[in-house]
């Protein structure tokens, strides 16, 4: 591996020949769009305020109105059952925000300016993600103090509990990804959120976030126990609160990973393809 | 042959609901150290030239080289070597003056101590000094501009692309746009720029092509372009309607070419100035016509154009079918002008 940079003195930006050096530069360019985004996350505080306040009125809407009626068994009281479910549904919503954030950058002409640029064709991508990831990071940090002001309790020791929150975060990184190719579909951001909500409704609503899949329609059944949230809301609620942990991790893991290995470089092929 | 770009045969269809077919074979070279003007009106395809020569998107066909490198083959070198200011500020709203240019030379790869002395330089010759730490969402659009054209500016680009530089800038912004560009180009940068402006191209291009639905109608200097018109343009502004009708048949006789009228104005192009014009005021006097101006001008590059397509720059057509009639014509008749007949009933 050899590695030769030249940096002109006088003009024009330096080259690089040699995977070192492209692979130390994609991850620059990736913290440099990260650092970017994250700016922007802080200078539109509301923002962050918005995508605390909508699980937080979910929170107490299915503690307090709900949650009554709903009754999970096996001697589970239903804030502990909701939390892991709030967590989930709360960082997959999040996602739509990848949508928006990247579909919003074509609008502008900023990416224009991007892909004039000699940077990593992947960082634009990388760097949104990654910063919605660092968003998720504070949110659940957030929802989860939340849930102990509501009485969420959980019952396993602090590394399973930690380990369903990396998962929960690592599900949210996987699903950014998705939502990405939404955003580089889009013409402009409100397309971008019209086209994310029907994706996002049955995933979240059609799951065991919030209602034990005994009191589905059996139709609904069989979509409602295989389909990624649930898996991810069952194998969190397992390290959580506990229960039958490695069936489920397994399948939240491989879902996450399968996601992960599919969506990047199909994001990346429809950014460069993108006109 | 020092070419820093070099276009040749360039085609390019967008498809979609409606195809659009918006480069049809188009061809220039730009000397090194020079400013080259794409001139045309609204959906000509000067954009979708300057997207294709940075890199932003694939000719369906033909080449183009910046500095000798194909910009499809060798887009990672080419990107390292340009700079593009496009027709919109492509800038963060949410992050500073200083943040956007600091962002930029990070992408470029260029070390962190260089890029922030290269940003506050920058932002002192850009005349942002004091609003290089805001935000800008409190810019004004001419600030943005500035700033569009700073970010491009980062990484000390041999070959500069300006896609409408000054078009929503007022007329003292523009200026000061036009005299940051020569001083660019006399530190030696090649510039690429495109206008809707007759005046800038004329100001600031050493050559320049005129583009018309895709294709190049016309090319040379400006002076060139003026001259191939081989006359000079008599300019009768008047009182009133009768007086605008009886004008014009007298300027008609004057000959070759038919009178245009515009308002209350009469244009005629003619072949011999000075005694074209005595003519002119000997007749308007026989008549009985008192003008209310009388003006013998160069001819405009706005006259080239009329001239060159049968309609105005200003027309803003591309959807109807008549411009697109006029402009296969006009496409023959490329490199002489002179054959072009200014119809009588100007479009004002
Ligand atoms: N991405 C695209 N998809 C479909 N059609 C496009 C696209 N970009 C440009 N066109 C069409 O190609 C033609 C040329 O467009 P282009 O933007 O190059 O013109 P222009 O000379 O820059 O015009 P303006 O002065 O308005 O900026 C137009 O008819 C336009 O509608
Ligand atoms: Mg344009």
């Amino acid at each position: 591996m050899t590695t030769t940079i030249s940096i002109p003195t006088v003009t024009g930006a330096p080259l690089a020949t040699g995977v070192g050096a492209r692979v130390r530069w994609a991850i620059s360019d990736t913290l440099t769009v990260t650092k970017r985004n994250l700016i922007a996350i802080t200078r539109i505080p509301e923002a962050l305020f918005f995508s605390t306040v909508q699980p937080i009125m979910f929170v107490l809407l299915f503690r307090y109105v709900f949650g009554g009626a709903i009754h999970p068994g096996h001697g589970i009281n239903y804030v502990n059952y909701l939390m892991p479910g709030i967590f989930v549904q709360t960082v997959a919503f999040g996602a739509i925000q990848t949508s928006i954030g990247l579909a919003e950058d074509l609008q502008k002409g900023l990416i224009e300016r991007f892909r004039a640029l000699p940077m990593a064709r992947s960082a634009v991508l990388a760097g949104r993600t990654t910063a919605d990831l660092c968003r998720n990071v504070m949110v659940v940090i957030v929802m989860t103090g939340v849930g102990f002001l509501v009485g969420y309790r959980p019952t396993t020791g602090v590394l399973p509990y930690l380990a369903g929150t990396g998962l929960i975060l690592l599900f949210a990184y996987a699903l950014s990804w998705g939502f990405a190719l939404i955003g580089l579909s889009a013409p402009n951001s409100e397309t971008a959120q019209v086209m994310s909500f029907p994706l996002l409704f049955p995933l979240t609503f059609a799951s065991s976030a919030f209602v034990p899949l005994a009191d589905m329609p059996s139709w609904l059944r069989g979509f409602a126990t295989y389909q990624p949230v649930s898996v991810v809301v069952t194998a969190c609620r397992s390290l959580m609160l506990g229960g039958p942990t490695s069936h489920w991790v397994v399948q939240a893991v491989a879902w996450t990973v399968g996601l992960l290995i599919v969506l990047p470089p199909f994001a990346v092929w429809r950014y460069r393809t993108r006109t | 042959m020092p070419y820093a770009i070099e276009v040749t045969d360039v085609k390019k269809t967008f498809s979609g609901k409606q195809e659009v077919r918006a480069l049809d074979g188009v061809s220039f070279n730009v000397e090194e150290g020079t400013v080259f003007g794409l001139l045309g009106p609204n959906g000509s395809g000067k954009t979708t030239a300057v997207r294709i020569l940075t890199t932003i998107l694939n000719a369906d066909s033909g080449s183009a080289l910046v500095l000798g490198h194909d910009v499809a083959k060798q887009a990672d070198l080419v990107r390292s070597l340009i700079g593009l200011a496009g027709q919109y500020a492509a800038v963060d709203e949410n992050l500073t003056g200083r943040e956007n240019l600091t962002m930029v030379g990070r992408l470029n790869h260029l070390p962190k101590s260089y890029v922030a002395g290269r940003a506050k330089e920058l932002l002192e010759q850009f005349d942002l000094a004091d609003s290089g730490n805001r935000t800008l969402k409190t810019y004004s659009g001419g600030m943005r501009r500035r700033l569009d054209l700073a970010a491009a500016l980062v990484a000390r680009p041999t070959v500069l692309f300006l896609d409408e530089p000054t078009t929503g800038l007022d007329p003292q912004s523009r200026n000061d746009m036009w005299e940051v560009i020569e001083s660019l180009v006399g530190e030696g940068t090649t510039v690429l720029l495109t206008t809707q402006y007759l005046e800038e191209a004329d100001r600031l291009a050493n050559t320049l092509s005129v583009l018309d639905h895709g294709r190049v109608i016309a090319e040379g200097t400006p002076a060139q372009l003026k001259s191939d018109l081989g006359a000079t343009v008599l300019e009768v502004g008047l009182h009133d309607n009768d007086d605008v009708a009886r004008t014009a048949s007298v300027l008609n006789a004057i000959g070759p070419h038919a009178p245009n009228i515009s308002g209350r104005v009469v244009e005629v192009t003619v072949d011999n100035g000075p005694v074209d014009a005595m003519e002119a005021l000997r007749s308007l006097d026989q008549a009985g016509i008192t003008p209310t101006t009388f003006t013998l001008r160069e001819p405009s590059l706005d006259d080239a154009f009329l001239a060159l397509t049968g309609h105005r720059t200003e027309d803003g057509d591309g959807e109807d079918g008549s411009a697109a009639k006029g402009s296969g014509g006009a496409g023959d008749r490329a490199g002489q002008p002179e054959s072009a007949t200014v119809p009588v009933g100007g479009n004002r």
